[in-house]
Order: C-alpha cells, then structure tokens, then sequence
C-alpha cells in the first residue's frame, strides 16, 4: 500500500452527490428529507453553479395563459428532439412538470404572476397546442432570473434538511469494485490541494454541461463536463455526444448570447464586403432561416476569407439601420451587452458574431430512474450504486436537440427521480461495500501525475488549441473530411497532453492543477464527440452533415454510445414506446 | 434571496500569490458574463486596487450571481459608495 493511499482521509456517507446545480440539488433535497446521510460536493460555492445563468424559465403544461396539457407538452418535446428523445422518459418528464414546478413555488420559488394570482407564463420556440397547432405558453419565469431562485431556494432547504456540504472540492475519479460497484469518488479539497476519499453506497453525478469544450460558447467556465469524462474513465459509455446545440449569433470570441431577436426586429449579417450574404443562402428566409442554416453560412463565409476583423474569423450583426430609439426600446439587452463588452454602440455599428455553442444533450446514459445503464448482451443493465442527473445526464428526453425551457425541467424531474431510486437502493443495501484499493490507487495515480516537474508544454496552450480544433472541425459545418481531420487533429493533442507539465506546483488553491485536470476531462469528451460526430451518417436535430443533409431514420433512428477503452462505438435502439399512449411515429420535422 | 458565501479576505498567513490563487477561484462563477468581468479585472488590475477598493472587491464577491451582474451590468448602484466604485471600475475594464 502506497503511504498516500495509507495516509488518504476517508469520510462515510450513504449518498454522494456530485455537482450542486439544479440537478444535484434536488436530487439530495428528496435523500436528506428520507433521513438518508447526504453529502454534496461542488467545486464551486453551490449558488454559483451555472444553473443560476437560465433566466427564460421551465416549461409545464399548467395552462395558465392558453389552454395546454402535458400531452401537448410531449409531442413538442418529441418533435423538437428530432425522434431521438425516448418517449418513456418524455412522457414521465412531461407528466411530472406541473407538479413538480408546484412544489418548486411551495418550497418557495417566487414565480412571476398574472393578474389572477396564477404563475406567469411566457410562450417560447417549439411550444404548440394541440399537437402542432397554434403556439402555447408554456414557460414559467420568475423575472429573468428563474434558475437564480431555483438553485437558492434548492440550496435553502437542503441547509434545513441538514445535507452535508463540500464547497470548493474537486471531484476527480469515481471508486469501482470488480463486481462492478460504483463506492464513492475521490476528491480535491481546492484550499489545501488535500485528497479525501469519499465513500458512499450511491454516488450521483449532476455535474452539468461541456460548453467549454468549443472556444465560442454560452457557458460560464466551470462548465467542463467533468462528470462525463470520470464516467468514461469508469468504463461506461457516453450517449449521443454528438449532439451539441449551437446557437448561431455568439459575440465572436466571447461567445455571450445575442438573441434571435435582434434579427426578428430587422437587424442583418454581412460579411467583409458588407454583402448581405444570407441572401445567398437562403432567398426567402434570409436572415431568419432556421438556427443550423445560419451556423452553417457565417462558418462558410468565413472559412471562404469573407470574415470581418484582424483576423477574418467572425461576421457582423448590422442593427444601426434600425436606429437608436427601436434599438433601446426592443432590444435593450443587446445594446447592454455591445456597450459592456465591446465598447460597441449597436446604433453606430455593427455587432462581430460566430456561432456559439449553448447545450449538451448528450451525456451519461440512464433510464427514466436516474440509474446509469449500459449495454450488455441482451438489453441494458444498471451500473450499481451510480446514477446521473441533469445536463450530464442522457436521459435522454432532449434527444437531438433541446427545447428552450425544457432543460431546468429535465433537471428538478429527474434529480427527483434519481433521488427516490437511489431511497430504495439504499434500503436494500445497507452496508458499505468493501473498499477497492486498486481503484483508489489509479485515483491517486490520476491526481498525482500533475506532480510531475519539468519542462512541458502549457494547460493554456493545450486548452486553446483543443477548443479552436473542436470549434472548427467538430463545430456546426460538418462532412466526413471535416470531421476525420478533426479525429486526427484531438488525437494528436491527447498525444501532446502527455507532454503537459504544471510549473506551480504549490497546494494551497493550485487553480493551475484544477485547471488540468479539468482540460484532461475536455479532451476525453472532445474525442467521445468528435468520434460519434465522424460515425453518425445523417442530419438530425443539432447534428447537420452537410454530406447527408437529410434525417435516416431506416439507419440512424438510435442512440450512439460511445466508449474510451479502443475508442469503440455501440448503438442502441430509441424507446418509442411510451409508458401509457400511443407513440408518436417519426415524422418530417417542419415548423 | 441570501445564501451567499461569508468570503472575507484570508485569516491565515497566506503569501500574496496564495491570496490571489484563492481569490481567481472565487472569480469562478455560474455566468460566462461574471467570468469574463472578474476573471480579467483580477488579473490586470487587482494588485494595483488601494485597500478600500480590495475590501469593496472581497464585499462584491460575497453577492450572489445575479445581483452581481446586475451591478455589473450598471443595472442598478449598489448602496455601499466603495463598492459601487470598485463596480463601475470593474465594468469599465471589461472592454475589448
Ligand atoms: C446562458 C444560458 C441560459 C440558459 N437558460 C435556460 C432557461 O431559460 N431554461 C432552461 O430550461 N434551461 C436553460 N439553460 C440550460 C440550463 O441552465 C442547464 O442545462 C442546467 O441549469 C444544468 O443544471 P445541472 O444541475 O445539470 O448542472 P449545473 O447547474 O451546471 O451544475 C453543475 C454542478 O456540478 C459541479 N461540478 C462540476 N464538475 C465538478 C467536479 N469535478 N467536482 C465537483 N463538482 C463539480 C459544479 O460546481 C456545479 O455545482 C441555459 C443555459 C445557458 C448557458
């Protein structure tokens, strides 16, 4: 025995959950109201999780505004999905919602009201009534700031349920037994730079999204999926990664959203020329052609050398024609965001733009119980002891493509969920397994091999070149020459990464070791993407393949899975069957 | 809404690039406009704040996220004079 597998401080629980998002949160609320002994780890102080960044709100079917029902509510999240979405999970998660947001305002959510006292409700994209029909709405707000006061008033009665916090920690690899058991995780006190072994007889990971795995995106910098690479790391597969959303107005190089909006109310892109390109791409929709066509058109100006700026990598949003007055009145964010961030006043001139990307929708495979499930001969099994939850889970109920609204829903349903089956796992587990040193000792391995001094190439480097690579060979212009270069171009810096060598080697809130191991993690979902991204023959969803522009579902209506040991990739099949009405058949998805 | 973390300067004898490490951390936040705001503002020009202003910095970290962009974002004042400077500066400096 190693002295630092001798020396390493262990701490007993019966449940870790790992992230203290909306996810983790509500899932460890239901275990510590159980009497169940709960701990949190988050690597960040909880409120800061990126849940706090959703201000549009969370959809339910209350028809408080127009009339709707949660069987409206699955169809669009259906349709949206592109088919992909498992319709078992769909219809739980839409069946759920409006009780589940009534107990989000009981626990104490203050929701905007109507007039009438009832909770507001706003419509938003891909919403309808009766199966296609005129718009719904269907999106809970509190103000601009629904996930702000989901994730305190979460945080709020886990403190009174006595849910036992670790902020500031760092969680690095998941502890796993030969018979399969997941036991607990490792994890990095950030202060000390100290390690601590938690065990526990179920562990969730709620660790939440990857934008930061593409240099334009939405996501605040925490968000480096985490989760999904210590699950890969175990063994178990990653489903659908190929599936990223892209939004295609980002501030360039920044990657802030600028709203849809902006060119509703008449504002337009042109290039270097000052040409009015989406012309081009699409004669009648123009600049209002559906979200991929106009990812897809500002990446091919671009890479055709009609880009704006020093170095030609972006084009430009034109708003001034809509003058001073329009601009302040209807798109007041934007003008806000121009001035802060750019020193740009949208009445004078033009907004640089690039496609940014928002959401993952592919993740840790589980079933509607929250369990992480993989492939075995026959059907799928659970892993024991490990569930997952929210935006690092693949559920999947977003299948190819996520609703606006349905994402803060998917995260209070299924951490839910997860929380109950992991209730009754306990019960028929009562005791602590016995702990696997060996996989301990990998952990620490893991860990310790940042010890190493020396020259080396920097985090820094590795990260940029990572993001730029997955930005443009895995981004939203995809062919298989793109993509197998990109293959080639990620392998290639997983070879250079073990080259990478820490020049700070201090303990106390060494940001530069988490910062590699957060990179690590990157890397390994980057090839998990990039490789499904390769595979998958078709368009679908957030998935356009320029070479198969159209949607297979003869071939391609099912999930791919993909897993690190020998890069392999496995498929299986969606759930079309839902659990109490008829399935909804794949159709032509127009809106 | 008041779960906030109680984020004062360090206690213990930290060195001066110990007390910078600890404070990019908390710059670490759930927004990528929050990231952009501080994670620059500390690197260009924390060293360079007057004791006041690095008392105001600590007092901005501890407000949740959305109230501080709010500040941020000039959206509203807040009411303690040094740190609604320490606001404004930072705003000032997240230009291009
Ligand atoms: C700008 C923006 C706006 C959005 N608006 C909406 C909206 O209006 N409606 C909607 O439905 N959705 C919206 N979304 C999506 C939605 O916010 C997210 O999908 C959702 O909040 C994810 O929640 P989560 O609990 O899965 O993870 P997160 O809230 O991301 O939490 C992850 C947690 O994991 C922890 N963690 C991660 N890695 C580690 C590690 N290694 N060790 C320890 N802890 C770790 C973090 O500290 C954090 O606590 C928006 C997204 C963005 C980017």
């Amino acid at each position: 025995m190693s002295s630092a597998l001798r020396d390493l401080p262990r701490r007993q629980f019966d449940s870790l959950v790992i992230g203290a998002g909306g996810g983790g949160l509500r899932a460890a609320l239901q275990l510590a109201q159980a009497d169940a002994k709960v701990a949190v780890v988050s690597k960040v102080f909880p409120t800061r999780s990126h849940t706090v960044a959703a201000q549009g709100g969370i959809n339910a079917a209350l028809a408080n505004v127009l009339p709707d029902n949660w069987h409206w509510h699955m169809y669009d999240t259906i349709k949206g999905s592109d088919y992909l979405g498992d319709q078992d999970a769909i219809e739980y998660m839409c069946r759920a919602a409006s009780k589940l947001v009534i107990e989000l305002e009981h626990a104490g959510v203050p929701f905007s009201r109507l007039d009438n006292g009832k909770i507001y409700q706003r419509p938003f994209g891909g919403q309808s009534q009766n199966f296609g029909g005129e718009q719904a709405a269907r999106t809970c707000a509190a103000a601009d700031r629904t996930g702000h006061v989901i994730l305190h008033t979460l945080y709020q009665q886990n403190i009174r349920a006595k849910t036992h916090f670790f902020d500031e920690y760092f969680a690095i690899d998941l502890i796993r037994d030969d018979n399969g058991f997941i036991l607990g995780a490792l994890v990095l006190e950030i202060e000390t730079g100290e390690p601590l072994l938690i065990e526990a007889k179920t562990t969730l990971l709620a660790t939440g999204g990857a934008g930061q795995l593409f240099r334009t995106n939405t996501n605040a910098h925490i968000n480096t999926g985490d989760g999904l690479a210590m699950a890969l790391r175990a063994g178990i597969p990653l489903q659908d990664m190929e599936f990223f959303q892209f939004h295609p107005t980002g501030i360039a190089g920044r990657g802030m959203l600028i709203t849809e909006g902006a060119r509703g109310e008449g504002g337009y892109l042109i290039n270097k020329d000052g040409e009015r390109f989406m012309e081009r791409y699409a004669p009648h929709a123009k600049d209002l052609a559906s979200r991929d066509v106009v990812s897809r058109a500002i990446f091919t100006e671009v890479k055709e050398g009609r880009g704006c700026g020093p170095n030609a990598d972006h084009v430009m949003l034109k708003l001034d024609h809509l003058g001073k007055e329009v601009l302040e009145k209807r798109l007041p964010g934007i003008c806000e965001t121009s001035r802060t961030f750019l020193h740009i006043e949208p009445s004078e001139e033009p907004i640089p733009v690039y496609p940014t990307a928002h959401y993952t929708m592919g993740g840790i495979p589980t079933n509607r119980h929250g369990q992480v499930v993989v492939p075995v001969e026959q059907g799928e099994e659970c892993i024991p002891g490990l569930y997952a939850a929210g935006e690092c889970a693949c559920v999947s109920v977003h299948g190819a493509n996520r609703l606006g609204g349905n994402s803060l829903l998917d995260i209070v349903v299924f951490g839910r969920a997860a929380g109950n089956d992991i209730i009754k796992f306990l019960k028929e587990n009562r005791y602590h397994r016995k702990i696997d040193e060996a996989s301990v000792q990998a952990a620490l391995d893991h860990l310790h091999r940042w010890d190493q001094k020396g020259e080396g190439e920097s985090v820094a480097e590795i990260r940029a070149d990572l993001k730029a690579v997955m930005e443009e060979y895995c981004g939203v212009f995809r062919t298989e020459e793109i993509l197998q270069q990109g293959v080639e171009k990620v392998l290639e810096i997983e070879q250079r990464m073990k080259n990478v060598r820490l020049q700070d080697h201090s303990k106390i809130f060494n940001t530069a070791r988490i910062e590699a191991l957060e990179v690590e993690n990157l890397l390994d979902i980057a090839v998990a993407t990039v490789t499904s991204a390769l595979a998958r023959q078709e368009s679908r969803g957030a998935h356009s393949r320029i070479d198969y522009p159209d949607r297979n579902d003869q071939q391609w209506l099912k999930h791919s899975l993909f897993f690190k040991e020998g890069r392999r990739l496995d498929y299986k099949p969606v759930t079309l069957q839902p659990l109490s009405v008829d399935t909804f058949p794949p159709k032509a998805r127009v809106y | 809404m008041n779960s906030t973390t109680t984020f004062k300067p360090a206690q213990t004898e930290l060195s001066p690039e110990q007390e910078l490490a600890r404070l990019r951390w908390q710059c670490r936040r759930g927004m990528l406009e929050l990231d952009m705001f501080l994670e620059s503002f500390l690197e260009k020009s924390f060293l360079q704040l007057t004791a006041t202003e690095k008392t105001a910095f600590y007092t901005l970290l501890n407000y949740p996220d959305q109230f501080l962009l709010e500040y941020l974002m000039g959206r509203s004042v807040p009411l303690d004079k040094d740190v609604a400077h320490v606001a404004k500066k930072i705003q000032a400096a997240a230009g291009p």
